[in-house]
């Protein structure tokens, strides 16, 4: 336990240490975080009526990165599966990075339906009069704080035994990383479920909404994989083989794919159909009675993710320049495909027909920015901590050497 | 894993790197973390702009659901009650905790061919429930409809004419309709919203954590949410109300019609029905067979909004079958002497004073557009 403490305690100051770049980062996130907070403050004192939320439009950009972080955190499975199940080596040290990041997505997520609420004072009484199993809300906060402590654990349990050098016992965690599996894939289909169990709100109410949710996920989830290897590849000694590149690059294609074809069925069913349900579609595509506030967003989206999949399917992507432009694009692509372009059209029009638009307030964004700003802060400290012990440059053995009071504290913990 | 000892954790700079921990690092940690705390701070200054009685006090924080409080629980939430409204409105209100009669289930139904599209009902609902009147919320919405087909989108819910009834449209006022099978309830994760025995879907307004669930869950749009504090004129308030109905509400919790159930439950009616001047409001119960509702519903072909999402509302329409071409020509005459005596005000858009101005600030345009619309 003592060695644990200690481990802990090395990790909270090494998160301290870095070169100027580091802090320079650190530093712009942290006053990224602290806007936030101010805007949240503005938001607890004036209540909800900072955001550009309304009675028509009632849930807006919270929920919408809150569903789209849901997938991300979702995307890491997509890297165990095909180290655990097909034992693909290249992938092994990865998944941690894949995990690390979910942990910090869920945290995000957490976040975003918290400042979501309008009496985030009231959050006890969710444990008090919990609606289960009726409310799909009930379901979501039990799968997400499940995944978030799964990941904890396995990540956790993994550093900690490279740490200590120690082959990690498999008993100890190949059962938990099947549970994660499983249950990876039940966050993001009972966050569908959210959605698409409303009979009053055709636009959800479709049998699509969860595969399309998966299949955007595993597209969005990996892409940022690589994104966060390329840094370390960069600016760390951290060995990426490239081999470890493509067989994300590979993960982000066929996903991507699957995701185009689901939004292409979605798109022909809506609009061949024409039935007085395509309102919202034909809101979000084309514009509805000259109102269009969505038209821009989600055909920057179609434009984003049409690119980045022609770029996939060339040999040009093999590079990973071009493979990090791609990732990029295809991130911001999902995100407002999953954000403005799933939940927003939802609301508009109302059930009674009436249009109000939508469009996000400075209040609303720098909140937004500083929970994002917040969950990148935590990814980048894991990272930085998990970086030098998988190394092997942080090891209890190498601490074991250095001081004498260490060595004894040491001794007592390995004769327990 | 229990015996944790949090003092072996983090403490003096003493297993650090190479080198002293030496004056000038130790002055420079020191000074990044005074910054951090005046940065903090800073970020932290809005909050002293919380007015003392929005932050919620322990009795507020510790009282109960409302089916769980007993009856001396709930006198002292009443009270609570009481003293908060006195202290903010210098009223001392009557308050209540009403319960649903025995072998009673209440229904509406309305007949379209005599509603002139006046909105006198949806003003009486605001006076009579104690709504935020800036921004204004109300519970009724009359949408203006192109006779021939009961598309909700081909309405107007923002008609501004004073020379309502307009002959070619009908007008239909939707509200909360008490669905028997209500997908608000379902949806919430607190159990702040129920259906009563008497039919009629209430909320806890001390309950709800205002996730806004109910409010994407509702077909009929019927949920309001407060967005901002809500504000009422003293004059204004209506001191007679009940738990779970016309009390004040507070910032950052959901709202709906509830059949004025501290009128209904002893046996008035509606301010809605109440104020209807062309008797165009039918309400009573469904379980009485010779209860005006329940012979509309006998002898009238009446129908209800969106059949299909099966919410099985107890808010009936119909329309007059000896009018089948347009409105019922008492109702018209009515109207005309309602236009004479009222001039401008006859019909008025509802008023809305928009939210607070320090809100406004931080708002985005198409807000106070959808307030105001
Ligand atoms: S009309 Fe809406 S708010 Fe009223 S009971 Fe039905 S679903 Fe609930
Ligand atoms: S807003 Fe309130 S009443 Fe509605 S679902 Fe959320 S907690 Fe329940």
């Amino acid at each position: 336990m003592t060695t644990y403490l200690k481990f802990l305690s090395r990790c909270f100051r090494l998160s301290f240490v870095g070169d100027a770049r580091y802090y320079a980062w650190m530093f712009a996130l942290t006053v990224c975080v602290l806007l936030g907070i101010n805007a949240y403050c503005k938001q607890l004192v004036y209540g909800l009526a900072t955001t550009g939320m309304t009675d028509q439009v009632s849930w807006g950009f919270y929920i919408a990165n809150f569903t789209f972080l849901v997938g991300m955190a979702a995307a890491a499975v997509m890297l165990v599966i095909p180290v655990y199940v097909y034992r693909n080596r290249e992938l092994h040290d990865l998944v941690i990075f894949g995990e690390l990041f979910a942990v910090a997505a869920i945290i995000m997520a957490m976040l975003f339906v918290t400042v979501d609420l309008g009496r985030p004072d009231r959050f006890h009484h969710l444990p008090l009069r919990f609606n289960f199993p009726s409310s799909m809300l009930t379901w979501d906060v039990l799968v997400l704080n499940g995944y978030l402590l799964l990941n904890l654990h396995i990540c956790g349990y993994l550093v900690y035994c490279a740490y200590r050098r120690r082959e990690p016992s498999k008993i100890f965690y190949i059962p938990f990383v099947f549970i994660a599996i499983v249950w990876a894939i039940s966050i993001h289909t009972v966050t569908a479920f959210l959605y698409s169990g409303l009979g009053g709100r055709p636009f959800w109410n479709s049998a699509v909404i969860a595969p399309r949710f998966l299949a955007s996920a595993f597209a969005a989830g990996p892409a940022f994989l690589i994104l966060t290897l390329s840094v370390l590849r960069s600016f760390t000694t951290y060995e990426v083989s490239t081999k470890a590149f493509m067989t994300l690059r590979n993960i982000v294609t066929i996903a991507l794919t699957i995701n185009m074809f689901l939004l292409g069925s979605e798109a022909f069913t809506e609009f061949y159909t024409d039935s007085a349900h395509v309102a919202s579609a034909k809101y979000l595509f084309v514009g509805l009675h000259g109102r269009s506030a969505l038209v821009p967003w989600i055909w920057s989206a179609i434009a984003l993710n049409t690119i980045a999949l022609f770029l996939l399917y060339m040999p040009w992507s093999r590079r990973l320049p071009v493979l990090q432009v791609v990732s990029f694009m295809l991130i911001v692509g999902i995100w407002i495909e999953k954000g403005m372009g799933l939940i927003v059209p939802a609301f508009i029009p109302t059930p009674l027909g009436e249009i109000v638009e939508y469009l996000p307030t400075l209040n609303e964004l720098l909140v937004t920015l500083g929970i994002w700003a917040f969950g990148l802060l935590i990814y980048t400290i894991l990272v930085r901590v998990t970086v030098p012990v998988l190394a092997g440059q942080l090891t209890y053995d190498k601490r074991f050497a250095e001081t004498k009071a260490e060595l004894e504290a040491g001794l007592a913990v390995g004769a327990r | 894993m229990n015996d944790v000892r949090i003092f072996d954790g983090p403490s003096a700079p003493r297993t650090n790197t190479a080198g002293d921990p030496s004056r000038r690092s130790f002055l420079r940690t020191g000074a990044a973390a005074l910054g951090g705390m005046a940065a903090l701070a800073a970020a932290l200054s809005p909050l002293r702009e919380l007015a003392a009685d929005d932050v919620p006090n322990l009795d507020d924080f510790l009282q109960k659901h409302y089916k769980e409080m007993t009856a001396a629980e709930m006198e002292v939430a009443l009270e609570r009650i009481r003293a908060k409204v006195e202290e903010r409105y210098g009223v001392r209100p009557h308050v209540r905790d009403l319960k649903p009669m025995d072998g009673v289930e209440f229904g509406y139904a309305l007949n379209l061919s005599r509603c002139i599209g006046c909105r006198k009902c949806v003003h009486a609902c605001v006076a009579e429930n104690n709504q935020s009147r800036s921004p204004e919320i109300q519970y009724i919405r009359v949408i203006e409809m192109p006779r021939g087909t009961m598309d909700v989108e081909k309405g107007s819910h923002h008609y501004d004419r004073p020379e309502v009834p307009e002959a070619q449209h009908f007008y239909m006022p939707v509200q909360c309709h008490q669905c028997a099978n209500p997908p608000c309830v379902k949806v919430c994760p607190v159990e702040a919203t129920w259906q009563e025995k008497d039919g009629i879907t209430v909320i806890d307004y001390d309950w709800c954590i205002g996730c806004r669930y109910c409010e994407a869950a509702c077909p009929y749009w019927a949920r309001r949410f407060n967005f901002a504090k809500p504000s009422l004129p003293r004059e204004q308030l209506n001191p007679n109300m009940s738990y779970l109905s016309n009390r004040p509400r507070e910032k950052g919790v959901m709202e709906k019609c509830h059949f004025c159930l501290h009128r209904t439950r002893e046996g008035r009616m509606p301010a809605c029905a109440e104020i209807c001047p062309t008797g165009a409001r039918k309400f009573g119960n469904l379980l009485d067979p010779h209860s005006e509702v329940s012979e509309i519903l006998k002898t009238k072909r009446v129908f209800v909004l969106k059949e299909e999402v099966g919410t099985l509302p107890r808010f009936f329409y119909y329309f007059d079958e000896r009018y089948p071409n347009q409105l019922d020509p008492d109702a018209v005459a009515i109207a005309e002497r309602l236009r004479e005596e009222e001039g401008d005000a006859y019909g008025a858009l509802p008023g809305v004073n928009g939210p607070s101005a320090a809100a406004l600030a931080l708002a985005s345009p198409q807000r106070c557009h959808g307030a105001r619309a």
